[in-house]
């Protein structure tokens, strides 16, 4: 049976990026930029995915903005329909370049912050002048006719300055603000001791968010991606493994995940040696956790498996070794205590230095 | 939930579009990390919002249309209208 397509491509153009964030969601082993596919391998994949039914296009890094053909395929993108979507440290656009890129038809643009405060921003992200220069390009954005989305990674050395961020966000008009916390998988799985915030800084942002959700409804959107540790109940990764998202690394990679790889013996086939449909509904690593059939108890027999199907299954992986467990954030995994007792004892020591994200 | 007036002018936000799409055989509304699926009385509406055409207007136009009690097409526009609003899609 033929799955419903996906409605997301998540075109990862490089793993190249200026900023070293400590929590970044490439994986450890960086691609090198000769590793990367050309322009026309990315117009194939763009044509293929609108045809397959993606309705979004999100160009994605590493920073895009380092690939000298991003406004061609952005108009590419937008000449087939899709919604294009950048998601950008923005620390290397100006108005030219932005102008350019609303003129090849781009939507929306998704600008990170590693901070309200440039002392805070600049040293997460191991950039000299990163904040300064966010600002002055994020409120370029709606100016040139365009979404903007703020999206703040935030975790324990920055969570104080979620109300600053907030008033940023309104003061940059930007329609939509992602407050989220950090997934610890990868880089920021390496640096969880220096990231995780304690219950009670939780608290007081979850009320913060929601307060501000009621006050600034019809304003500001706000999305809010909860902290896996500190939950009890796991959350439908990527919507459902090869459900809604396809995700394609800097070297043609399609994976159902940009966490996928971390999964040892799952192969992934690459775009132009496989038709992408043909990929998406038969490959071995889309099929392979799509659905139900492959869950062990007690996700099989839970009420729930529809809903979060068994949660996230790099984390599982990662904090149980198996990777059709549970995922051990669910209160029914019996790892689920001591993986949450573990996280609190970090949270509650000291934080240690950052390693941050080199090549 | 905020309440728009039958005055009100509104119109897709930037970063907003409409379109049909042909996998799906359906209209939809995509905005930042956002996909809905329009059923054919949302598109009908989205579709007359023009910034220049007032809500009061647009529902007297679709009454006539669909021959329909102009009351009950102002409380079903007014409820997706206010949705749309507090999704921050359209704006007046």
């Amino acid at each position: 049976m033929m799955p419903p397509p996906p409605l997301s491509l998540l075109a990862e153009l490089t793993h190249r990026c200026p900023l070293q964030c400590p929590y970044c969601a490439n994986p450890l082993e960086l691609l090198k930029a000769g590793a990367e596919r050309d322009t026309a391998f990315w117009r194939a994949v763009i044509e293929e995915a609108a045809a397959l039914g993606v309705l979004q296009v999100h160009f994605s890094g590493g920073e895009p903005t380092l690939r000298r053909d991003l406004a061609e395929l952005v108009r590419h993108a937008a000449q087939a329909g899709l919604y294009t979507n950048l998601i950008t440290s923005a620390v290397l656009l100006d108005e030219a370049k932005l102008t350019t890129l609303a003129d090849a038809g781009l939507d929306h643009v998704q600008v990170s912050l590693q901070g309200a405060v440039s002392a805070t921003a600049d040293r997460v992200a191991a950039y000299a002048g990163a904040h300064a220069k966010k600002l002055e390009v994020a409120r370029l954005v709606p100016q040139l006719g365009m979404a903007l989305t703020l999206n703040a990674v935030v975790h324990r050395q920055n969570l104080e300055e979620l109300p600053a961020i907030i008033e940023l966000a309104l003061d940059l008009d930007a329609g939509r603000l992602e407050v989220a916390h950090v997934q610890y998988h990868g880089w920021a799985a390496a640096n969880r001791a220096a990231l995780i915030p304690d219950d009670a800084m939780l608290a007081k942002a979850d009320a913060l968010v929601a307060a501000k959700r009621e006050e600034l409804q019809g304003r500001l959107v706000i999305d809010y991606v909860l902290p896996d540790l500190h939950a009890d109940l796991p959350k439908a990764c990527m919507g459902g493994w090869g459900s809604r998202f396809v995700n394609i690394a800097p070297d043609g990679r399609v994976l159902p995940c940009h966490a996928a790889d971390s999964i040892p013996g799952l192969s992934f086939e690459r775009a132009g040696e496989r038709p992408l449909p043909d990929i998406w509904a038969f490959s071995e690593a889309f099929q392979k956790f799509r659905g139900t059939a492959w869950m062990q108890e007690p996700c099989s027999s839970c009420a729930l498996k529809d809903v979060d199907f068994g949660g996230c299954r790099c984390q599982a992986l990662a904090l149980v070794g198996d990777v059709t467990a549970p995922d051990p954030v669910c209160h029914r995994s019996s790892h689920h205590a001591r993986i949450r007792a573990e996280a609190l004892s970090e949270a509650a020591a000291p934080p240690p230095e950052f390693r941050f994200r080199r090549m | 939930m905020s309440s728009l007036p039958l005055t009100a002018v509104p119109r897709l936000k930037p970063g907003v579009r409409r379109r049909f799409d042909p996998a799906r055989g359906q209209n939809v509304l995509l905005a930042p990390e956002r996909v809905l699926m329009l059923d054919d009385i949302a598109n009908a509406v989205l579709e007359k919002l023009d910034g220049v055409t007032s809500i009061g207007s647009l529902c007297a136009g679709l009454a006539t249309t669909y021959e329909t009690d102009l009351a009950t097409v102002e409380a079903d526009v007014l409820a997706l209208l206010d949705e749309l609003l507090s999704k921050g899609m359209i704006r007046t």
